[in-house]
């Protein structure tokens, strides 16, 4: 994602209230030190480095944060709030902007991220448990509508087959647990979409 | 010593070679594991990156279960870990639970108790001298403190402890909780292969023949793609990636020892063979 210079920004508090609000993240007291970014492990991949999406946080770019990079190719490895010198959930921040952009139902950079995580929740939804192989093959034909490459779908193959021989894969998924009801009932309560 | 036992959805998969190592160490320390009676997914990455009441909601009726149980719960999954801690943080934070007294512990630090490894200790049959292994953490079950409360996250030092009871030779290196790339395998591999070949690289910078891991993720990471890694860097990489349940096992003379090694991609037979620990 690039950021014109030329263009005059037009800070907003909002999103940093709303951050402050239901994350309890205190976005205003970071100083730039930018221990998050020269600690990420992940920066090779990213549009923005953790600092800036702070700092864009807190100058109100809710657009420029809502379509980048970052968010999607962030591992989740947590080493930039730990290392945070004003305790801000940096990853936290991350993945609260993460549900934000799936919420407005903005254009995502990784939607093979995106479709992952929805595809692992959708395989628990029903019976309580995760089915790996279930999760596996959606997203391997996923990937495969998406753009069709023999030689990643022959690998793909070839692992799976070397799990299996080896008893790694339990092919019918497991069981569904007795309170499926009631992950059924945390599901709906918790708006998560199909 | 009986507790309460969360193996979390990989383990019953394809991490069912670290399972069936637990289920064969435990009883041999006195540890007895009664598994939570229908527990259900913490939601992993993916409940928190995409929706963080989900992300509570799901670990939080496992908490529940656990407290009906009324006995401390273990759990071998580093992220099932980080995200039943979580939970009970938010729980506390939102104070509907205060002080309950049921610990959520992570495998690793429960059998590392000084008590557990003085029996150890004793149990050795078959000391894995001159084996030189890297511990390597991930991120999950250290990070961040404020949610795992561990002491020292930035160099847990569990493993090298563990390791030296079973009289291998743990090596230092600076990328113990350097992370994998988790949860990124499938969509991102790429990414994976950018992350693990420089924790490969570190690990024979440091001297080390094999990894070994407390966490499932970081092994599928480490141990699937490295055929592929070699293969995309040119290289010839050959680093066994052990469960420590694993090591334990060989140590103590468990019969199954072999089973569970056979599971691995990248097998650790013939490593083993090589230094007469097999």
């Amino acid at each position: 994602m690039e950021i014109n210079v030329n263009q005059p920004l037009v800070p907003s508090f909002s999103l940093q209230e709303r951050l402050a609000g239901e994350m309890a993240t205190p976005l205003s007291s970071c100083y730039q030190c930018k221990k998050c970014s020269a600690g990420c492990p992940l920066t090779f991949a990213m549009d923005l480095l953790p600092d800036r999406v702070i700092r864009l946080a807190l100058m109100g770019q809710t657009e420029a944060l809502l379509g980048c990079r970052t968010i999607w190719v962030c591992a989740a490895c947590v080493t930039c709030s730990t290392r945070c010198p004003n305790a801000i959930d940096i990853a936290g921040v991350m993945d609260w902007l993460k549900e934000e952009a799936l919420r407005q139902g903005k254009a995502i950079d990784q939607p093979e991220v995106a479709a992952f995580h929805r595809f692992f929740l959708d395989s628990l939804r029903a019976g309580g448990r995760l089915s790996e192989v279930a999760l596996m093959r959606r997203f391997t034909l996923f990937n495969l509508w998406r753009h069709p490459q023999i030689g990643e779908l022959w690998e793909n193959m070839k692992l799976g087959l070397g799990l299996f021989r080896r008893g790694r894969l339990r092919l019918g998924g497991p069981p569904a647990i007795k309170g499926r009801d009631e992950i059924k009932k945390i599901f709906q309560r918790t708006g998560v979409k199909h | 010593m009986k507790v309460s036992y969360y193996p979390g959805c990989s383990l019953e998969g394809t991490a069912s070679d670290y399972a069936a190592s637990i289920a064969a160490v435990t009883p041999l320390l006195g540890v007895e594991l009664e598994e939570l009676e229908d527990w259900n997914c913490c939601g992993a990455t993916a409940a928190h990156s995409i929706n963080h009441q989900l992300s509570f909601e799901l670990p939080a009726r496992n908490l529940a279960l656990a407290r009906k149980a009324e006995r401390d719960v273990v759990v071998p999954c580093a992220l099932c870990f980080n995200r039943l801690k979580a939970a009970e943080k938010e729980q506390q934070r939102r104070e509907e639970v205060l002080g309950d007294g049921v610990k959520v512990w992570d495998l690793l630090d429960f059998l590392a108790q000084e008590s557990l490894l003085a029996i150890l200790k004793k149990k050795v049959v078959r000391p894995l001298t001159g084996l030189k292994a890297v511990g390597y953490y991930g991120c999950m079950t250290s990070r961040p403190p404020a949610i795992t409360d561990k002491a020292d996250w930035e160099n847990p030092m569990e493993l090298e402890r563990l390791l030296k009871v079973l009289q291998a030779e743990p090596l230092d290196w600076s990328y113990k909780t350097d992370c994998c790339g988790a949860g990124l395998a499938m969509s991102r591999p790429d990414l994976i292969d950018t992350l693990v070949s420089r924790l490969y690289d570190r690990a024979l910078a440091a001297g080390a023949e094999c990894f070994v891991v407390t966490c499932q993720m970081c092994q599928a990471n480490l141990d699937l793609a490295q055929g592929r890694i070699s293969k995309k860097l040119s290289k010839d990489y050959y680093l066994p990636v052990f469960y420590f349940t694993e090591l334990m096992g060989l140590a103590l003379g468990h019969p199954e020892v072999e089973r569970w090694l056979a599971r691995h991609l990248v097998d650790p037979r013939p490593l083993l063979r090589d230094k007469g620990l097999m």
